[in-house]
């Protein structure tokens, strides 16, 4: 690690965004942009935060968070980063899915659901039409109390698979569950029904390389390395950061860090009120991941499989046993050469939701074979569809809940943020602390690629009006 | 500014949000979100360009009076005088 990471910094900035998540880096953007001072601080020697990858020998290359998105990144990265960077999105081939309930693949859109949820579910057209409007029409502001598993038993009342059909997808990108409110998977899933799924061509790194040029373009100063020990705050008022043991003055902060890690580790809670700090208290984290990166020897190749195939051998849909460590539901991610033009390599990622409970607590020795044993199932699940697959991979490794926390310092491994709850402790912070922000995964909605770059566009608003209002302040004082 | 030329700014900024959609022979009392397709982030954007371009504050509590032509008028004329 060189020396100085902070060398060459300013003496103050306008904001500091604490790390380099997708909602830091696009609030950091679109306030350079603006003209603002920003400074980014990122402790990882990597930015993207879970946006992120990893390479290993031989010329391995493995995605982390790159299996889909809803067609609404199309629009935030043109607006909010560049025109190159949108136009490298790309919409997936197809999902698949095979369980005891049903197999098949899909587009993953209105259209071609509509058609399955009639011709193989039997659902009548009006259902499923009414359905679809419903789940269109939640807003984040009108929790009414309905859970998601209410919601579909009352539309397909007593169709567990139907239920699967339309949760086990969601599921995985928000890490939600049937008990979560019903206007999280409205939302969600109707982002993703609009148009499909949707990956970034030539992978993570390009993009996280193509977002840095831009912010350096605008004028943004980055540092890796860059721990933030603390928030300063001065009577109830953000006056900077501590770095890597070094102070940097700042008019507004942004975390990104994790929300429950903000409060607790950066800012410490003697600053909040104590009815702010209940609440927050009692914002549940998302569950976390494991994950498992197969890439194939050299010249390997396999047939295609779809670009995410949703596996399960549980006869039912159960949110709980998707998490459970005795492992029956996986999403596999194949990635075929075209994902990074010029490759010729092709790996598949395997991931399931886990709980952090039951891999921390082991000893280091049980950790080891747990994650022996994560590796072994996942190749013997994957040789049903593929049989000859052992034999032509090359790298095999697994990541843990403990793996994503020490990458990102995120609270617990948490995959997705927080539970919904989160969502309006993370917009109450400004409201505690002037000049002080959250922005990154929470509430489920604002979670994902496209929720969290969301998120940072939100927030970068928010920013921008308390720096114009300051210096409206500052400039009636200095009168 | 007049009232016409409120007008002509609101529509610059909504042609450059929304760059497929005809804004020259918008409604004035037809809702924006439904004529031009807007989104809750399109009218993040809008409230953005505004304190950029004009220095115009608008709280979210305010944004509902952002729906029509009509309604950014009446609202935004007291702060563009
Ligand atoms: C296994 C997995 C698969 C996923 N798959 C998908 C997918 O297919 N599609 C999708 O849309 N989303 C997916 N996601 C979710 C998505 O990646 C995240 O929601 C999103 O990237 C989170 O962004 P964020 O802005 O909240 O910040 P994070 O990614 O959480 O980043 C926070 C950053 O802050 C840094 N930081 C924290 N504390 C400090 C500190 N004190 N000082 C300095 N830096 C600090 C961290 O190092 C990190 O870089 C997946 C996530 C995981 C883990």
């Amino acid at each position: 690690m060189p020396k100085d990471q902070l060398q060459g910094i300013q003496s103050e900035y306008d904001v500091i965004v604490i790390g380099s998540g997708l909602a830091g880096l696009t609030c950091a953007n679109i306030l350079g942009r603006m003209g603002r001072r920003v400074l980014v601080l990122e402790h990882h020697y990597q930015l993207g935060g879970m946006a992120t990858w990893f390479r290993r020998k031989r010329g391995h290359i493995f995605d982390i968070s790159l299996h889909g998105f809803p067609f609404g990144m199309v629009k935030s990265c043109k607006r909010y980063w560049n025109d190159d960077i949108a136009s490298r999105i790309e919409p997936i081939r197809g999902i698949r899915f095979d369980n005891p309930q049903f197999s098949f693949e899909t587009t993953y859109d209105r259209k071609d659901f509509t058609r399955i949820l009639v011709e193989r579910f039997q659902q009548p057209l009006e259902r499923v039409e009414a359905f679809f409007d419903k789940a269109r029409s939640f807003n984040f502001y009108d929790d009414d109390g309905t859970t998601t598993g209410q919601f579909l038993e009352r539309c397909f009342p007593g169709r567990n698979d139907v239920h699967r059909l339309l949760m086990e997808p969601i599921a995985y990108a928000n890490g939600s569950t049937l008990d979560d409110p019903a206007l999280t998977f409205g939302i969600v899933f109707s982002n993703f029904m609009s148009k499909g799924v949707y990956i970034f061509k030539g992978g993570t790194d390009l993009m996280v390389g193509l977002m840095k040029k831009e912010l350096i373009r605008n004028g943004v100063d980055v540092r890796i390395y860059s721990d933030v020990e603390r928030v300063l705050v001065e009577s109830g008022r953000v006056t900077g950061v501590v770095c890597n043991g070094r102070p940097i003055r700042a008019r507004s902060v942004v975390s990104n860090a994790n929300l429950r890690g903000t409060i607790q580790r950066l800012v410490g809670e003697e600053h909040f009120a104590s009815d702010f700090l209940e609440k927050a208290r009692k914002v549940r984290l998302s569950s976390s991941s494991c994950q498992v990166y197969m890439g194939l020897k050299p010249g390997e190749s396999f047939d295609y499989l779809g670009d995410l195939f949703f596996t399960s051998t549980l006869d039912h849909f159960d949110s709980v046993a998707l998490c459970a460590k005795d492992v029956t539901s996986r999403t596999f991610s194949c990635y075929y050469p075209d994902t990074r033009p010029g490759s010729d390599r092709y790996s598949i990622v395997s991931s399931t939701n886990a709980n952090w409970d039951d891999w921390a607590s082991l000893p280091p020795e049980e950790y080891e074979r747990e994650k022996a044993k994560l590796i072994e199932d996942t190749i013997c699940a994957l040789e049903r569809y593929l049989p000859d697959i052992r034999g032509k991979l090359d790298w095999i490794e697994a990541a843990t809940p403990g793996t994503f926390s020490r990458y990102t310092k995120t609270v617990h491994g948490a995959t997705f943020g927080t539970k919904f709850e989160g969502l309006s402790v993370s917009k109450a912070i400004p409201e505690q602390i002037a000049g002080l922000w959250h922005a990154g995964s929470v509430g489920i909605i604002m979670s994902g690629w496209l929720g969290t770059i969301n998120y940072g566009v939100i927030v970068s608003n928010e920013v921008d009006s308390y720096l114009s209002r300051s210096n409206a302040v500052r400039a009636t004082e200095e009168v | 500014m007049t009232r016409q030329e409120i007008r002509q700014a609101i529509i610059d900024i909504l042609a450059d949000i929304a760059p497929d959609e005809d804004t020259a022979s918008l409604k004035d009392d037809v809702s924006l979100r439904d004529q031009l397709g807007l989104d809750s982030m399109d009218f993040l954007d809008i409230v953005m360009e505004l304190r950029k371009r004009y220095n115009v504050e608008v709280p979210s509590s305010d944004y509902p009076q952002l729906a029509t032509m009509t309604s950014c008028l009446d609202y935004l004329s007291p702060k563009m005088a």
